[in-house]
């Protein structure tokens, strides 16, 4: 955001630099009035539901981040933190007398509270390191836990874990949280306040110190901070907000289970906030949003899913490292400069063959997958609202055909691409 | 930034969401079990049947009431408790009306207890949960409720049956109990020890163990363990990769007596053990295949086959559901209404290709049935198990197992 | 005092196998400090191999081509995907190889399905070797440990006492200086990830019948692998042999004896309290040796790391 290049000050786009209050609180704004806006065009339950997971994980995601992206601090074991917070809110669910009395609306703030409760007690010994070792602390102590979760019954409820129904708190103003609606307007309150809170965080001193324990821990120590400190509050503020995402879990599902804790889930927010970009603080949110879409939905079309997960983790790792936040704003500039235009039509001619390109190898994959794997006699597959005999060989040829050509095409215009790039990098000349 | 991709995101969503036009009065089956994953094998084979029985029972019949189709739908739950509940909601966004679900008693008190929340809060859409497979004796009893119907026997029930074929052998003086340590093997623990002390008191229980669910590598500490205990009989409800573990372990250690199971048939297991646990495996099930119940099983089977060479029939009792459900939106009159359907399902009685009677308890929707108890063997084998020759062959019945055994359930209706 | 010499036995089988696992993965971290998260996906990919070329050559020609083609798979990983990444940092090589593992365990159903692979013992193998009062112990089990000390030995050999593994144990420690000297260290890292993967591989072929051959193969191994080189100690050949060594005993004793919470507790003073199913600490007071023996190595971890966080025998605290 800092770098200034040659700017013209009668285009919009270039006056709205860093520091204005219109390019800050413009994003929250409109990413409020969207989610009041999204039940009206989404109005089926399962979509709500959906989109209730996105923000749960994003508010975990984004608390993952302050380890991370910001703290530079790997972290194998952090789901327990969400588990433990959530575990908590179903117990205090269970505990009628004391649940009738509070609104459900601050049961979140009981699972950021022993949430962080357990980040004060492992962060204090496993903070005192930063790299493998931190890591290493963290996967022991995730496991164990996830380990203890079916041992100990009376917390974790074994296998079917614990479960309560969220209608009985007190009513909040009149509503009684029946609806999947009223659940969603909910989450949608406390992942805006969330994000707000983790935001102005990153922004304290304590936030900003973390990035520089991340960068050079030495020479931060000089300047006279702690760097063990340092980390130890992040991994608490860290722990609250997970154990916050926790909570709204157990509102959400009114049930919680040892999967919430286990290596598995740690796994998974971690390639989540990648995904997204640990660089940018936006881009856990991103990343939620597309993993969640890449779980629930794609899984509706295709049972090789995860193997598209993976394949798209791996292709992020080698080749976009700064996640899908990184693709984003590494625009920035060529917006600043105005010529953002110009990308248009190069992008369109690569990568609409590309992506044609891709599908097509990705109903190569599938039909390989239904050819071997599928019953003798169910010889019919279905993709992309095509129906097809997966024995015949026209359809392996037009596949196979859609595919070299898409990303042939891809490959021939894609130095034309860079080309247009750098010239829209490129401060000064025509725009 | 952040609402511009939110929002072309999410309209992705809606066109694939949004997509789900329902297809002209269908009847529709929600299969939510696990398509992926570790334990897709079993939940794969299990769609496969469901989808045979609606195509073979019902469809190919013309249909239910006025030419109606049948239609199971499979949803992947990847044996997640939170990810059933999503797909849950999607099932009952496209029209479903009735869940099967079996696969992991976890993921079956999750579903109960949201089905019954559900019906409570929205009472123009509800649903029924027929379980076909999920074995906690607690679903019939604490976390009863009017919505769910249990098509397997549950623990304690087929505990019972194999404890009577225990106590009849006269050999036997102590036993060893070994099981998963959770709800389930708890349950089967908890039984066995119950059962066989007032059928055999004589009986010594040498050993009560249980080892953490999944994780084993290496089951060979344990079933020293058991040959060192001198144990003539061993008593596990492990399933899957935990069930060839120990079956494996202890016969290559020395043990020689008979291990009776709840589920190690099926799903490659019984390939694994193959010649090495002729005579010495035993399991509790119900349905016969071998000898097969009726003419029309074996017609239905040898059709199955034809269509999956390598799936196994070995949960029959999923063809009792379709049955069950058909007969009952038959006498109802109506696919929708499930108060109907579900008022003729308690109650009835049904008489399964697979062998004797059916009779669904109204006071805790259990069903009661024979259970057979069988021998893993070549011998006598029409139908085996992962094309590899051997298969369960039935040894004795117990007839309508439990029929009047006690329950805690204080089911609210309507 | 006969079990406790099968429990040895048991114990000594199943840390060998953990040591050839752990051997080429604390390789690799201390040649190139990455985590292959991966790692445990080519002992995968090792028992799969083996299982389809057994089909059409044998055990014995499994036995000995997979490790071979694990190898080569894992060098290829390394000089097309790893060396690219490399250059990002520690994070996204984590993360590639974790994502890496997924992908192999994908693949894996792709190719051979979700099933359990009836791969077998061979024959010639599967009868008992000797009894200890009522215990047998298998002919394979004495075959794996014949294995897995011939591999240490000659791992050991080669480590030691012969010029490309001196330029090895160089280049685990001063690569730089290595690549001044004039030898091809890229050359030598993508070997030794081959030769580490190919390790993994053999354990594959080898604990594949024992073990069983199905998908979730990788992941069950997988964290116990990290355990066991992190308390031997990042870089340390011994160390993850007495690590490995110590886990299987450890893991092994404590399945075999019931130890119980009960017991002890009693033993040190403190009475059962009365109502033991309604007390909110009743798991805690019936806990049995067996149920908590597969976390003990973490719990062994956690410690280590806390008091002594280079390992047993660490050389590099990274």
């Amino acid at each position: 955001m800092t770098d200034q290049l040659t700017t013209d000050p009668s285009k919009p786009a270039q006056r709205m630099r860093a520091g204005s209050m219109t390019l800050t609180l413009a994003p929250w704004i409109i990413a409020a009035v969207a989610m009041m806006v999204m039940p009206l065009v989404f109005t089926n339950n399962s979509a709500l539901t959906i989109m209730n997971q996105m923000s749960i994980t994003i508010i975990f995601a984004l608390a993952y981040n302050m380890l991370l992206g910001q703290g530079g601090m790997l972290s194998f074991g952090h789901a327990v933190y969400a588990g433990v917070g959530g575990f908590a809110c179903m117990h205090i669910m269970n505990m009628s007398d004391f649940f009738e009395s509070i609104p459900l609306v601050i049961l979140p703030v009981f699972g950021g509270l022993f949430g962080m409760g357990l980040a004060l007690i492992v962060g204090s010994f496993s903070t005192r390191s930063a790299g493998t070792v931190f890591a290493m602390i963290s996967l022991g102590v995730g496991e164990l836990i996830a380990a203890c979760s079916v041992i100990i019954v009376a917390f974790f409820g074994g296998e079917e874990g614990i479960s309560g129904d969220r209608t009985y708190a007190q009513p909040f103003f009149g509503v009684e949280f029946l609806q999947q609606i009223e659940v969603y307007y909910l989450t949608a309150a406390w992942v805006i306040i969330s994000a707000a809170l983790m935001y102005l965080w990153s922004r304290t001193p304590v936030g900003r110190m973390a990035n520089a324990v991340r960068d050079n821990p030495e020479r931060a120590e000089f300047l006279g901070y702690s760097a063990r400190w340092v980390r130890y509050y992040s991994f608490v503020a860290s722990g609250f907000f997970a154990g916050v995402a926790g909570g709204l879990f157990a509102i959400n599902y009114e049930i919680l289970t040892e999967e919430n804790l286990n290596t598995a889930s740690s796994g998974v927010i971690l390639l989540v906030t990648f995904l997204g970009g640990v660089g940018f603080f936006f881009g856990p949110i991103i990343g939620a949003i597309a993993f969640t879409l890449l779980q629930t939905v794609l899984s509706l079309s295709t049972e090789l899913w995860a193997f598209y997960a993976g394949t798209l983790f791996l292709a992020t790792v080698m080749f976009f490292p700064g996640g899908l936040a990184g693709l984003i704003m590494m625009h920035v500039p060529a917006f600043k400069l105005g010529k953002a235009s110009q990308l248009i039509v190069p992008y369109l001619k690569t990568l609409l063959p590309g992506a044609i390109g891709l599908l097509g190898a990705a109903a190569l994959v599938e039909m390989t997958f239904h050819f071997r794997h599928a019953a003798t006699g169910d010889d019919e597959m279905t993709i992309f609202w095509t129906t097809f005999n997966s024995h015949d060989v026209l359809p392996w040829i037009i596949a196979g055909a859609i595919t070299l050509i898409g990303l042939g095409i891809a490959r021939a215009t894609a130095p034309s691409l860079k080309d247009a790039w750098n010239e829209a990098n490129t401060a000064g000349g025509a725009s | 930034m952040k609402n511009i991709t939110k929002l072309g995101a999410v309209s992705a969503l809606s066109l694939i969401i949004g997509a789900s036009a329902a297809f002209a009065e269908n009847i529709k089956v929600a299969f939510i079990d696990p398509l992926s994953g570790p334990f897709a094998s079993t939940g794969t084979n299990g769609l496969h049947q469901f989808e045979f029985a609606a195509d073979y029972m019902v469809n190919a019949n013309g249909g239910l009431l006025d030419g109606q189709q049948m239609e199971v739908i499979g949803f992947d739950n990847k044996i997640s408790p939170k990810e059933s509940l999503i797909q849950l909601q999607v099932a009952i966004d496209q029209g479903v009306r009735f869940i099967v679900q079996g696969n992991s008693s976890g993921v079956a008190n999750a579903l109960t207890e949201a089905i019954d929340k559900h019906n409570r809060r929205n009472p123009d859409s509800r649903v029924l949960f027929l379980n076909y497979a999920a074995v906690d004796p607690a679903l019939t009893n604490d976390k009863c409720n009017f919505w769910h119907f249990r098509f397997d026997a549950n623990a304690d029930i087929k505990m019972d049956a194999l404890t009577d074929v225990m106590a009849a052998d006269e050999n036997l003086k102590k036993v060893y109990i070994i099981g998963q340590d959770y709800s389930f093997g708890k349950a089967v623990a908890a039984a066995a020890v119950d059962m066989l002390g007032a059928k055999r008191p004589d009986v010594e229980i040498v050993g009560n163990e249980l080892h953490p669910i999944g994780k084993v590598k290496d089951f060979t500490p344990y079933s020293r363990k058991i040959v060192a205990s001198g144990a003539d009989a061993v008593i596990t409800g492990n399933w899957g990769a935990d069930m060839l573990g120990i079956g494996k372990s202890i016969i290559e250690n020395g043990f020689e007596g008979p291990i009776y199971t709840y589920y190690a048939a099926g799903s490659g297991i019984t390939a694994a053990f193959g010649e090495s646990g002729k005579g010495r495996i035993r399991l509790v099930s119900q349905g016969d295949i071998n000898p097969i119940g009726s003419d029309e099983a074996r017609e239905l089977y040898k059709a199955f086959k034809a269509k999956y060479p390598d799936g196994n029939i070995d949960q029959s009792r999923i063809f009792n559901t379709i049955g069950m459900l058909s007969e009952a939106i038959t006498q109802a009159g109506t696919a929708d209404d499930v108060v109907a359907i579900a008022s003729k399902l308690e109650g009835m009685e049904y008489d399964s290709m697979w062998g004797g009677k059916l009779f669904m308890r109204p006071q805790d929707h259990q069903i009661i049935q024979n259970m057979n108890v069988g021998v893993h063997t070549d011998e006598n084998v029409e139908f085996d198990y992962d094309n590899s020759g051997f298969g369960v062959v039935t040894e004795s019945t117990v007839e309508m197992a439990s029929m009047d055994a006690p329950t805690t359930c204080e089911m609210k209706r309507p | 005092m006969d079990l406790i010499l099968v429990n040895l036995i048991d114990g000594l089988v199943t840390g060998l196998l953990l040591f050839m696992l752990s051997a080429g993965l604390t390789l690799i971290f201390s040649m190139m400090g990455v985590l292959n998260f991966a790692h445990a996906s080519f002992y995968m990919l090792g028992a799969y191999f083996a299982y389809q070329i057994s089909i059409a050559l044998g055990f014995w020609m499994g036995l000995l081509i997979a490790p071979l083609i694990v190898g080569v798979l894992g060098a290829g990983v390394e000089r097309y995907g790893l060396r690219r990444v490399h250059q990002y940092g520690h994070v996204p090589e984590l993360i590639f190889t974790f994502g890496l593992a997924l992908l192999i365990e994908e693949l894996v159903q792709f190719i051979w399905g979700k099933n359990q692979m009836p791969y077998d013992v061979p024959d010639i193998l599967n009868f008992t070797a000797f009894a200890i009062s009522g215990n047998s112990i298998p002919a394979y089990k004495i075959f794996m440990i014949f294995i897995s000390v011939g591999i240490f030995i000659g791992l050991l050999y080669v480590l030691t006492k012969t010029r490309v593994g001196m330029i090895i144990q160089a280049a685990l420690s001063y690569p730089r200086t290595v690549e001044a000297l004039g030898h091809n260290v890229p050359l030598i890292f993508m070997g030794v990830f081959g030769v580490g993967t190919a390790l993994a591989g053999v354990a594959g072929v080898i604990a594949g019948p024992v073990l069983g051959t199905f998908p979730g193969m990788a992941f069950v191994l997988g964290s116990i692998v990290f355990v066991t080189i992190v308390i031997g100690g990042l870089g340390s050949l011994w160390g993850a042999l007495v690590a490995s060594l110590l886990i299987g005993w450890i893991t092994t004793f404590a399945k075999s004896y019931n130890i119980e919470m009960e017991n002890v507790l009693n033993a040190i003073g403190i009475a059962t309290p009365e109502n033991l199913d309604d007390n909110i600490f009743r798991d805690f007071w019936s806990l049995t040796s067996p149920q908590i023996a597969d976390i003990l190595p973490y719990i062994l971890m956690v410690l280590i790391l806390i008091f002594r966080p280079a390992g047993l025998f660490g050389k590099r605290t990274s």
